[in-house]
């Protein structure tokens, strides 16, 4: 195996030293994938040239997958094995569905765990594998156009994702075998594109209209530094929704009864989609529907009629807006400018009533199916390292406040909505018996007052509590949220020391013993040989520890006695013996064998950069 | 792993918030100073900074981040901060306990509420309450300026007081913000 090439973050590397990263858009309805080539960002084109993959899967005769356009194609003649929307359901419980997915037309099942599995032809499947098949799809695309492994990816998703929703997603890129550098919310990926090529500096608003969901993001741009001042939105409302409006209005035309069957709906949404189409272009539009099995309905349908069926939507989107505004601290008229995201921002009447509502005509110039995986890919190419010197800093907050069920099945909120991540705050809680040796804890997201109302993350035991009178016991309950809005939650009794901890995984979610489970699941992948890739995962993964930790080592090793470099060297040597020897479970022993020997070396590191940053500062104040 | 190792394990941010951010310990800040230092240190402590660098040192990195947000968090906001500068002299707010005001602001509180309950019958009840958020506003804004004599002064039961005040005209500008939402979900068709 080659030598590999080292670059500290920071430092300038190798010039002909670049890392293959790509920006991905997981969207409702399309996905795409882009990169960054000679500077300049360029979505990935399939072999047929075309860059949006439907993000439609269908399961054929032989149960195998089957992605994007022809999947869409099959989807009205097969409707119960053809999954599109499918984000919808991410992070989602089987309790969920039937606000979620009232009008999504699968054959549920109650999975384990409250984890919904949707029966197809292919067996029985969860939205993180189909979204995983969307992802491999596009993350084969994308090697196939680069030529080579890629080193990993920037996923994006709604700002308006919940804690499941975002786990959910990071687990289906785990399925699909890419390294996810991070999760970035989609308006933030937006501003990234345009900010960074017109260098722009003030407060601008992202306005999202999806096939499937609405975001309303305000951002300040300022100094290379993307920060959200506030976030809103509703995760089940999009273009979708003006089709449907569409459809019905003409199923009460042509007379089409309600339960019309998954084959004639499915046909029926199609033309709404058309009729919409058609008139982002023109005022008036022909249409023709078919009622029964050889009859149809012919008419007509206006640019006015249409915008009276979709402004009801629009008011609920602008309704967002003005909330948002109002959690950022900020007029309508302090907007400096407005992004369009999303297909559904091609409709002229979002973009006039958007336009209206701020005062200004919205941005428009880069294509809105396109600018958020422009952004994902600029983000990547600076996490992959390939623009050393660019200090491009993306701070989010989290969309949705995160809390804990106190007695009477209220909800005292930890972190509020719209804090920026990520962040750390700890609460402490009591005893409510005498001689309480346990407590359980629920984790909830949203911003209701009754546990009810909120999302329900994760329960969890704090035990081993040793006897004490009611309220003697102290327990601090720490919510930490990661870069990606990821959180995990521990508990500790404070007078023992006790201690609980979990990464939160969704009550309804999926543990990692069933993500191995379908890792090696060979079910889809027939073709390939699985050890052979699980080989070839942990040979990557030992590359990029042996890469973090060499240029660690270059920068500081002089914070090491001779001892303790001994002792890395000689764990390092291991690593790099079993690397390219044929067993996978001897090279991730050997990795996990490296991380312990230098963990008290990353943690010196890290204190080092925090001291020379706090000097930086200092030395600059008295300049 | 002996103890002292694990003791390494940690990030090393024993600062205050001030130091963290290296402002001057006081009521007056001065903002763009403040956002420059904070960017400064996320420049340095984001996980993304350490996006290739491992498990370890990322899961660091979000510890040290999500304390310069914390610091950042507490220092822009007028009213946290006022509290914080009390709680590094030692002087706990205990919003369960120090409840007792003079008569005079309790019923001034009283008028406030009353008012934001007859702008919810006003024949345009948004813009009625956009009038008593604004009125509530500056008087908020008074009382800020009054804490930061009485503390500059020295004085920290005067203080303590005005902030107390403070957190009593904060949760009547949440509800204030409540209302009027619930007004625009009122006229949502």
């Amino acid at each position: 195996m080659a030598l590999l090439q080292i670059c500290e973050p920071g430092m300038s590397p190798d010039p002909h030293q670049h890392r293959l990263a790509v920006g991905i858009d997981l969207g409702t309805t399309n996905s795409l994938v882009a990169t960054v080539r000679d500077g300049e960002p360029q979505v990935l084109r399939d072999a047929e040239g075309r860059m949006l993959l439907p993000s439609v899967v269908h399961y054929g005769e032989d149960g195998a997958p089957l992605v994007g356009h022809e999947a869409r194609r099959r989807a009205a003649l097969d409707p119960l094995n053809t999954l599109s929307s499918i984000k919808r359901l991410m992070g989602r419980g089987v309790a969920d569905l039937k606000t979620v997915a009232g009008h999504i037309p699968y054959d549920f099942v109650a999975g384990e765990g409250g984890v919904p599995r949707i029966r197809t032809r292919g067996g029985e499947v969860t939205p993180v594998e189909v979204s995983a098949e969307i992802l491999r799809v596009l993350r084969e695309r994308a090697e196939a156009r680069l030529g080579g492994d890629l080193n990993g990816a920037v996923i994006t998703v709604p700002a308006y994702f919940d804690d499941a929703q975002r786990q959910a997603t990071k687990d289906a890129a785990r399925l699909a075998g890419l390294n996810v550098y991070r999760l970035l919310n989609e308006p933030t990926a937006a501003a990234v594109a345009y900010g960074l090529d017109r260098g722009q500096e003030g407060v601008i608003a992202v306005y999202d209209l999806g096939g499937g969901t609405f975001d309303i993001s305000i951002l300040r741009l300022n100094q290379g530094v993307f920060e959200v001042l506030a976030t809103g939105g509703d995760s089940a409302l999009g273009g979708d929704d003006f089709d449907r409006a569409i459809a019905a209005w003409m199923m009460q035309e042509a007379g089409i009864e309600g339960d019309t069957g998954h084959h004639r709906m499915r046909q029926l949404m199609m033309d709404a989609c058309k009729v919409k189409e058609a008139l982002t272009e023109q005022d008036e539009t022909e249409l023709k529907v078919a009622v029964s099995d050889s009859g149809y309905w012919s008419g007509c349908m206006t640019c006015r009629q249409m915008n009276e069926l979709i402004d009801p939507l629009i008011d609920k989107t602008l309704t967002a807006c003005r909330r948002a505004l109002r959690d950022a601290g900020v007029q309508a008229d302090e907007i400096l400018d407005v992004v369009m995201v999303g297909g559904s921002t091609r409709v002229p009447r979002v973009r006039q009533r958007v336009g209206e509502f701020f005062g200004r005509d919205p941005r428009v110039d880069i294509d809105p199916d396109q600018v958020v995986a422009v952004g994902a890919a600029l983000q990547a190419d600076v996490l992959a390292g390939n623009q050393p010197g660019d200090d491009m800093l993306l701070l989010d907050v989290i969309p949705l406040s995160l809390g804990i069920e106190t007695m009477g099945g209220l909800v005292e909120h930890i972190i509020p909505r719209n804090t920026t991540i990520p962040v750390s705050r700890a609460q402490e809680f009591t005893t409510f018996k005498d001689g309480q040796g346990a407590m359980s804890l629920h984790v909830v997201q949203g911003e209701r007052d009754l546990v009810d109302h909120n999302r329900s993350l994760a329960r969890f035991t704090l035990s081993g509590i040793p006897p004490m009178v009611a309220g003697a016991a102290r327990v601090r309950v720490t919510y930490q949220v990661d870069a990606d809005g990821l959180l995990s939650v521990t508990a500790r009794e404070m007078v023992s020391g006790v201690q609980a901890g979990i990464e939160v995984k969704p009550s309804y979610g999926l543990t990692d013993g069933e993500i191995e489970h379908m890792l090696t699941d060979s079910r889809s992948h027939a073709q390939e040989d699985m050890e052979a890739r699980r080989l070839r995962e942990q040979q990557v993964e030992a590359n990029r520890v042996l890469e973090a930790l060499d240029a660690a080592l270059e920068a500081d090793a002089h914070l090491l006695t001779p001892e303790e470099r001994a002792t890395i060297d000689a764990a390092r040597s291991r690593l790099e013996a079993v690397r390219g020897e044929g067993d996978p479970q001897a090279i991730a022993d050997a990795i996990r064998h490296l991380e312990k020997a230098s963990e008290s070396f990353v943690a010196r590191r890290m204190n080092e950069s925090v001291r020379q940053a706090m000097s930086g500062h200092r030395v600059e104040e008295f300049d | 792993m002996t103890e002292g190792d694990r003791a390494t394990l940690e990030l090393d941010l024993k600062q205050n918030h001030f130091e963290l951010l290296g402002l001057p310990q006081r009521f007056r800040i001065d903002p763009g100073a403040l956002s420059q230092a904070y960017r400064h240190m996320q420049s340095a402590l984001h996980p993304d900074r350490f996006a290739r660098a491992g498990d370890q040192a990322r899961r660091l990195a979000v510890q040290g981040a999500a304390q310069v947000n914390e610091a950042y968090a507490v220092l822009r906001d007028d009213g946290r901060r006022a509290r914080y500068l009390l709680e590094l002299h030692g002087v706990a707010v205990d919003e369960e306990r120090d409840t007792a005001q003079d008569p005079e602001f309790l019923m001034e509180q009283m008028e406030l509420r009353e008012a934001l309950e007859a702008a919810e019958q006003d024949p345009r009840p948004l813009e009625a309450v956009e009038r008593v958020r604004a009125d509530i506003g500056a008087r908020h804004k008074a009382l800020l300026q009054a804490f930061e004599q009485a503390f500059e002064a020295g004085d920290l039961a005067a203080a303590k007081a005005e902030v107390l005040k403070i957190r009593f005209f904060e949760r009547l500008r949440q509800e204030a913000t409540a209302l009027a939402e619930r007004l625009e979900d009122r006229d949502l068709p």
